[in-house]
């Protein structure tokens, strides 16, 4: 059975930087792949080739073991790869219906007096935010008035009702406190109980492993291999993650640091 | 005593009504965040003004109301093509010379080059709208601010309206389109220069009800084409920002345009088709203009650019993009040309529009800053 989306030797190069080279792993529908790695390790580089926003130079993108090239991310979003990025590409200006529907507007009438089903779009709207737990008075509100986390869980909804394989997430717990990133990720896991293929990145291991069923580590633009969660361990991926080791000698230093400091009593 | 039963009163309603006063103040502060609202109290306040100190000026006669009308939905139809442009957070500052140059296109082939007017108007259309693509297509393949873009075009468009009108005629002022377009009893050119519902206004004058002059005609003979293609663009424009697909890609480029993008919305192509749309408004101002008048001239639609955007201003479009009204955009030229005749018919120097106009703007932006402060904090 072929994989909902397979990466097969992805190379990308912007001018003489090698941006990723030789990438292959492959996520299958009710799987979480979570891609691992420090900054510029590539990730971002990567969601956006599986997005559309770039072409990869090298290699080749398989959506259900075909071949694909995307002409633009509209033309990803229609094949079903719904990306949510870290700016969550909401416009704070306009209202929570008219950003939910930002680029796939439902649409009533014939011909040139096809128009906005505005009545459509605020019931939706409005039904998929009681949905997660958030109460919108009103689906006209602009995004602005709007929390961090409903602001998240709003670009959230708005790809798992529109990304009907592939939901790509760019850092989703980045900018959130603990409960807000506890209640972005239980929605993660129900987009995967309802037969997701989703894509989570992220550097934060903690928020990664209990949700995950795979790990994709990257490191200055090169993959460090796929492994499953039963293959390693939330230290082992730590330990490969770039900067694991830093942070393991960090913690040396702090325990020394506290002993010697601590009075002797 | 009248103060003794009024808190009894009040307070006897209170626990009853204070419901209503909830939804009361909910649905006044829905009415603050719309975009025209400080665009209508304004005009309100502009007819109540001049109702008052100019009532008797005739002003408010037919005759009157026809010229602010007509002095408004000039000012309108560039001021709403420059409305959705700024909502798409793009400027376009040739707007004025592009009025010089579509006349131009429109009145030379017509008296020099024996073209017939609606070949000459046709013509007059596909070239500025051509150049508005251009204009757009720099600043969408760039990414220089459009202000700048702009700018270049107002000066390169201006020098060739003076520059390609003296090679081609020696002239800068052209005549006679209208005489050719009555001699060749061209079929468009009414549709810009002509005068609408003149049976009724004949009807008006014979039956008395209104002023005729001595030789019968009526005060008003009709509603100038250039009013009613203010008006069908206003009900099409604001129909198409706010209730069609398009015009929620119009606020997306403007609010967000990475963000538009990532979620595919062709952020460039509405840019550059609402560059083509403000050439097209300029090039309808000024096919009515030479119509009617008869005439082209080079320096036509000087300094127009900055009244469009500032009717825009008015109207509650911010100068960042993503937010404003074609309505509010329409009560913003109306108060220009409610002022602007105004003043005139008070006999009062005109050099005093301007500071008012630039009184206006200070007061519009000070306050379209804070709706949006308003907006966009979180509550």
């Amino acid at each position: 059975m072929s994989e909902t989306i397979e990466l097969r030797n992805v190379s990308k190069y912007f001018g003489s930087v090698i941006a990723l080279k030789g990438i292959s792993t492959s996520v299958n529908a009710g799987e979480i792949l979570c891609l691992l790695g420090d900054n510029g390790a590539g990730k971002s580089t990567l969601i956006k080739t599986l997005a559309g926003v770039h072409r990869p130079d090298e290699g080749e993108l398989l959506l259900d073991g075909t071949p694909m090239l995307f002409s633009s991310p509209r033309d990803a979003l229609d094949k079903g790869i719904a990306t949510v990025y870290q700016d969550l590409a909401l416009v704070p200006l306009m209202s929570v219906t008219r950003n939910f529907f930002m680029g796939r507007e439902p649409e009533v009438g014939w011909g040139p007096f096809k128009r906005f089903d505005h009545e459509t779009a605020d019931r939706v709207a409005k039904q998929k935010m009681d949905e997660i737990g958030i109460k919108v008075r009103d689906p006209n509100q602009a995004v602005g008035t709007m929390s961090g986390g409903e602001r998240q869980c709003l670009a959230i909804a708005r790809a798992i009702h529109f990304g009907a394989k592939v939901l790509i997430l760019d850092e989703p717990t980045a900018a959130l406190g603990v409960k807000q990133s506890s209640i972005v990720l239980r929605f993660v896991a129900r987009a995967k109980a309802q037969g997701l293929a989703v894509i989570l990145i992220t550097h934060n291991v903690h928020h990664a492993y209990p949700i995950a069923d795979k790990f994709t580590l990257l490191n200055r633009g090169q993959s460090m291999g796929t492994f499953r969660k039963s293959e390693v361990s939330r230290e082992d991926v730590l330990q490969m993650m770039a900067g694991g080791k830093e942070l393991q000698e960090l913690e040396y230093e702090l325990q020394e640091f506290e002993r010697t400091a601590a009075p002797p009593s | 005593m009248p103060s003794d039963p009024t808190p009894s009163a009040s307070a006897a309603a209170a626990p009853s009504g204070s419901d209503e006063r909830l939804r009361e103040v909910s649905f006044l502060s829905k009415q603050l965040n719309k975009p025209e609202l400080g665009a209508i109290s304004g005009a309100l306040l502009v007819f109540v003004f001049f109702g008052i100190t100019a009532g008797d000026t005739g002003m408010f006669a037919p005759d009157g109301i026809l010229n602010w009308s007509t002095v408004s939905a000039q000012l309108g139809l560039i001021a709403i093509g420059a409305c959705l442009l700024m909502i798409a957070g793009e400027f376009d500052l040739s707007i004025g010379s592009m009025i010089g140059f579509a006349g131009m296109m429109v009145a030379i082939p017509s008296v020099f080059w024996g073209w017939p007017v609606w070949l000459a108007i046709l013509f007059a259309f596909v070239g500025a709208m051509a150049i508005g693509f251009l204009n757009g297509y720099i600043v969408v393949k760039t990414g220089l601010p459009s202000f700048i873009v702009s700018l270049a075009f107002l000066f390169i468009l201006r020098g060739l309206t003076i520059g390609l009108s003296q090679y081609f005629t020696n002239r800068t002022i052209i005549g006679g389109v209208r005489d050719v377009a009555e001699e060749q009893g061209d079929w468009l050119a009414p549709l810009f220069g002509g005068k609408a519902f003149q049976g009724f206004f004949q009807w008006l004058g014979e039956n008395g009800w209104m002023e005729t002059f001595a030789d019968g005609t009526p005060l008003v003979q009709g509603i100038p084409a250039v009013i009613l293609w203010f008006i069908a663009l206003v009900f099409i424009c604001q129909w198409v920002l706010q209730r069609t697909r398009f015009g929620n890609w119009i606020f997306a480029s403007g609010g967000d345009a990475l963000a538009a993008r990532n979620v595919g919305v062709p952020a460039d192509r509405v840019k550059i088709l609402l560059f083509m749309f403000t050439a097209f408004c300029a090039t309808i101002y000024a096919t009515c203009q030479v119509i009617e008048f008869g005439s082209a001239a080079a320096d036509r639609g000087l300094l127009k650019e900055f009244e469009a955007i500032i009717a825009a201003v008015i109207g509650g479009a911010l100068l960042t993009g993503g937010y404003g009204s074609v309505v509010g955009a329409c009560f913003g030229a109306l108060i220009f040309g409610v002022v602007q005749m105004g003043i005139f018919f008070m006999g009062i120097d005109s050099s005093w529009f301007r500071v008012f106009l630039g009184g206006m703007l200070l007061i519009a932006v000070i306050f379209n800053n804070f709706i949006r402060k308003k907006v966009t904090e979180a509550r």
